[in-house]
């Protein structure tokens, strides 16, 4: 935040003056969180080639009760090898003033490489969509001497979420993007030209069935911070207390979904407090007690402190997710698994879903399935030395 | 001169079922009862009734029926018996009104306006006989974060102290309450996995032993307090004031200050034991500071340091110094939290609602980003497991009860405790009348309360949709307010039923 003063006075000025509340878009009763049941879905060729939406597509798209069309929507990493070196940001636009007034701030922001509006086909289904823009920036060193790049694009997300007129960030990770929107996701798919226009290496995909009635294209899922996606099954009934412990450390839960606190949790947890994933599954959804005095002496400390340190974040309800960034994808249910996850895998493919038919469908024969224990992470990883790994080490792991 | 107090009870005796046992007689240490030789009848000084009910549950045959005098004034608002007879008391003894317990006026019960939350169709209810539930919370200090090598922990810990149900047994000193309850507390703790609290009138050597389930207090008057005394503890706690009397302090007479009284609290046989209203250490935060470190350094930072202040106004922002100070637990006592002595107009009017308080400390410490720096545990006037569960779902990481503990040993809640003369042995260091607490009986009957408001406890979690306490510290979602004013529902921070 301080790199940006004294340089943009008028944006901060906007944001004052014209704070505008993200609640009564996609939370017009108040209700304290968004209720959804949905289906989930994430695909990962752990060799890093990359390939096209369809499959993936099919397989949401078979899940399609799961979801009641109030939201759908899509992650692909590797998208963009081109850009691979810039923030991709994803926005979406109500109205054109929205537009002009972030394309202002990302300007002033950033070095703006590259803008262009996503490409689209029209749907029966897609009525009334928004505007949705992509533009591939660069952070100016000069513009955040003391900040590392990663938190400057987080404040400058959070800034254009809640303080810039009808637009919103679906995504701001490199080499990705997240594609969203109200309707079925199948229908989703079609109206960004999924099934064939990209190719990548990851998918995560998602259905939704909010209790709430209004759809607005922001509150789909995934939900994502940088390259980290979200997608999300059931309700969250810690969220009250992990809400409230986030707001200590920052972040603004502006949306007052869920799943937003996931994206948040993870960001926090392995981001800044630089922790590994399999012990940010256990922050989430932690062992027993009971099970932890009878763990060996060492690992018994060390589970032991994280919940005692973590505990106001552990994800408590019923919920499945399919988290993602850059080379990785974690699949992980509540500790006594109130909702579905089956992982899949055939050669390098990995596949996580609610439902294995979603699976067998595209991968009939699948060398080995299974439905992974309560609060047992599931992780795949880009094998060493292939093109979209950075020093990510392990193949698939059951941690 | 001729007291104007009427008596406050009548004493019905059915004549037809008394036997003339003097069960009664014996059991009144207020001399209600009497045997009158020359009629060869038990008979009643009224005046004398407390309204306690140990000559009621004692008697053989049912033949005693206490019932409220139903003298009436002549009807006035501003004038009712309580306010009345106050002032004849007074005019009669030329001193400050004493009284014991809690507050028992009819202030605004905040837990009775506070509703919880439950799952229905969008989450499934957890049942606690088929899945696991988990109740215990850590106290202490927690750092904001982790840090790994490898695949170990590189952050040293703080020293944590795990209690398996979220419930304390609050600080009642040996002196106020006698040794055998001392011992029934100690034993109850260390059977369900909790903490008691010495009180300040220190520890007897002969319940060193429960160390390991003991907080040891530290008060102005510094009684019992030695070496060995903080490091046989697992936490210890400097109080600061208390619920009942915030800003004034103790006073012990000296005909309760017996040979083993004297010698926990390290004074001579017979002498006054007098509690300075402040520490006289402590006049500032930074003072503060200097004890906290003291007691880290005498126990050799193996235990956390509580401090215990009364609700007061500015609570929120005296909780921030103490954490700041180094405290690692923070006790707050609210308007409610009772006694065995106080004066009865400092009882009745100083101090705020401990719900108030507890909302507006919890939300202070997060705001200033140090509320995972120390626990945070409220008392005064907790009742049952649903008040716990309120307390916790605004932010309290555990509860302390005092009263609540000694109706489980009895107590009937007569605020007689400052006469030193509890018919039920309670609140007394006469020998006669402690013997009536067995405390193998009495820790069994603590530990059954424990037991059952932890079913509870876990029941209203499991219908909440979580299975682990720590989800639903500080959750104020699942709680909604009823017949709360905008202000006070902004205080709790919890929404309006309906909402």
């Amino acid at each position: 935040m301080t790199c940006l003063d004294g340089t943009c006075s008028v944006r901060r000025q906007l944001w004052e003056t014209e704070m505008r509340n993200l609640r009564q878009l996609n939370n017009p009763y108040g209700e304290d969180k968004v209720i959804a049941a949905c289906s989930i879905f994430g695909a990962m060729d752990t060799s890093g080639r990359r390939f096209a939406g369809k499959d993936v597509i099919r397989a949401i798209a078979n899940m399609h009760v799961r979801g009641n069309g109030l939201g759908g929507g899509l992650t692909a990493y590797g998208i963009y090898p081109d850009y691979a070196e810039f923030y991709a940001f994803h926005v979406m636009f109500d109205s054109c003033k929205g537009k002009e007034a972030t394309e202002a701030f990302l300007n002033s922001s950033f070095k703006v490489m590259k803008s262009e509006e996503v490409p689209t086909q029209p749907h029966p289904a897609i009525t009334s969509p928004p505007l949705v823009w992509r533009y591939f920036v660069e952070v100016n060193p000069d513009q955040c001497a003391s900040v590392s790049a990663d938190d400057y694009v987080v404040s400058a997300v959070m800034k254009i979420n809640t303080g810039i007129e009808d637009s919103f960030v679906f995504s701001s990770g490199k080499n990705m993007g997240v594609f969203k929107g109200v309707g079925y996701p199948e229908e989703i798919a079609h109206y960004f030209c999924l099934e064939d226009a990209y190719k990548g290496y990851c998918w995560t995909a998602h259905g939704r069935f909010p209790t709430n009635s209004r759809g607005w294209w922001g509150g789909a899922h995934p939900f994502s911070i940088l390259d980290w996606t979200v997608v999300h099954n059931g309700e969250i009934s810690s969220y009250g207390i992990n809400r409230r412990y986030l707001e200590q450390f920052g972040y603004q839960c502006t949306l007052e979904t869920d799943t937003e606190v996931v994206a948040y949790a993870v960001d926090l947890l392995m981001r800044r407090h630089n922790l590994p994933l399999e012990i940010m599954a256990k922050v989430l959804a932690p062992p027993l007690w009971e099970q932890i005095e009878r763990m060996p002496a060492e690992e018994r400390e060390f589970v032991r402190a994280l919940r005692q340190v973590y505990g106001s974040l552990v994800l408590n309800g019923p919920f499945a997710v399919v988290i993602a960034h850059e080379g990785e994808i974690i699949g992980l249910t509540d500790r006594i698994r109130l909702r579905p996850l089956t992982v899949g895998e055939k050669g390098d493919m990995v596949y996580l879903s609610s439902e294995e038919s979603a699976i067998r469908l595209i991968s009939p024969e699948l060398d080995r399935a299974w439905s992974p224990m309560g609060g047992e992470p599931v992780v795949a990883r880009i094998k060493p030395g292939r093109r979209a790994s950075r020093n990510r080490s392990s193949e698939l792991v059951k941690a | 001169m001729k007291t104007f107090m009427p008596s406050k009870f009548v004493v019905l005796r059915d004549k037809d079922r008394c036997i003339g046992c003097k069960v009664c007689v014996n059991q009144c240490p207020f001399d209600t009862h009497y045997y009158d030789a020359e009629d060869d009848e038990v008979r009643s000084r009224e005046q004398n009734c407390v309204g306690c009910h140990r000559c009621v549950t004692f008697c053989p045959t049912q033949a005693l029926t206490i019932s409220r005098n139903p003298l009436d004034y002549r009807e006035n608002f501003n004038w009712r018996s309580e306010n009345i007879e106050d002032i004849f008391r007074q005019a009669e003894s030329g001193g400050m009104l004493l009284t014991g317990m809690g507050n028992d006026k009819g202030q605004k019960i905040y837990w009775d306006h506070l509703v919880l939350n439950a799952s229905q169709v969008t989450n499934p209810s957890i049942d606690p006989l088929r899945e696991p539930m988990e109740l215990r919370t850590y106290l202490g200090r927690k750092p904001d974060k982790l840090e790994v090598s490898g695949s170990g922990l590189k952050t040293k810990m703080p020293p944590q102290v795990p209690i398996e149900v979220p419930v304390m047994f609050a600080a009642m000193s040996y002196g106020a309450i006698s040794i055998n309850v001392h011992e029934s507390l100690a034993r109850a703790a260390a059977e369900a996995g909790t903490l008691w609290n010495t009180g300040e009138g220190g520890l007897h050597p002969k319940l060193y032993k429960y160390g390991k389930n003991t907080t040891v207090q530290v008060a102005s008057g510094r009684f019992g307090v030695n070496p060995e005394y903080l490091n046989v503890a697992r936490v210890v706690e400097i109080k600061i004031g208390q619920g009942a009397k915030p800003g004034i302090g103790g006073h012990l007479p000296g005909e309760k200050v017996s040979a083993e009284v004297s010698e926990t609290r390290m004074i001579p046989q017979g002498t006054d034991a007098l509690s300075p209203a402040p520490q006289h250490d402590i006049y500032s935060i930074e003072d503060l500071a200097q004890l906290v470190y003291a007691l880290k350094e005498a126990t050799n930072y193996t235990k956390p340091i509580s401090v215990k202040i009364a609700a007061v106004h500015n609570s929120a922002a005296i909780a921030s110094g103490m954490v700041r100070a180094g405290a690692d637990i923070i006790v707050l006592d609210g308007v409610r939290g009772a006694t065995g002595a106080a004066p009865k107009v400092i009882r009745d009017n100083v101090g705020i609602p401990i719900e108030l308080a507890l909302a507006s400390v919890d939300t202070r410490l997060r705001q200033e980003g140090i509320r995972q720096h120390a626990s945070l545990v409220v008392s005064g006037g907790i009742r049952n497991s649903g008040d716990i569960v309120k307390a916790i779902a605004l932010g309290a990481d555990a509860v302390y009860v005092g009263t609540a503990a000694l109706v489980a040993l009895g107590c009937h809640v007569c605020q007689q405790c400052h006469t030193g003369k509890c018919a039920w042995g309670i609140a007394t260091t006469d020998l006669r009348l402690t013997k009536r607490i067995n405390p193998e009986i009495g820790a069994q009957r603590l530990v059954n309360l424990l037991r059952g408001w932890s079913l509870e406890i876990k029941d209203m979690l499991g219908g909440m949709g979580v299975n682990a306490i720590e989800s639903l510290r500080g959750n104020r979602l699942h709680l909604r307010g009823v017949g709360l004013t905008d202000t006070e529902l902004r205080v709790l921070g919890v929404k309006m039923a309906g909402e």
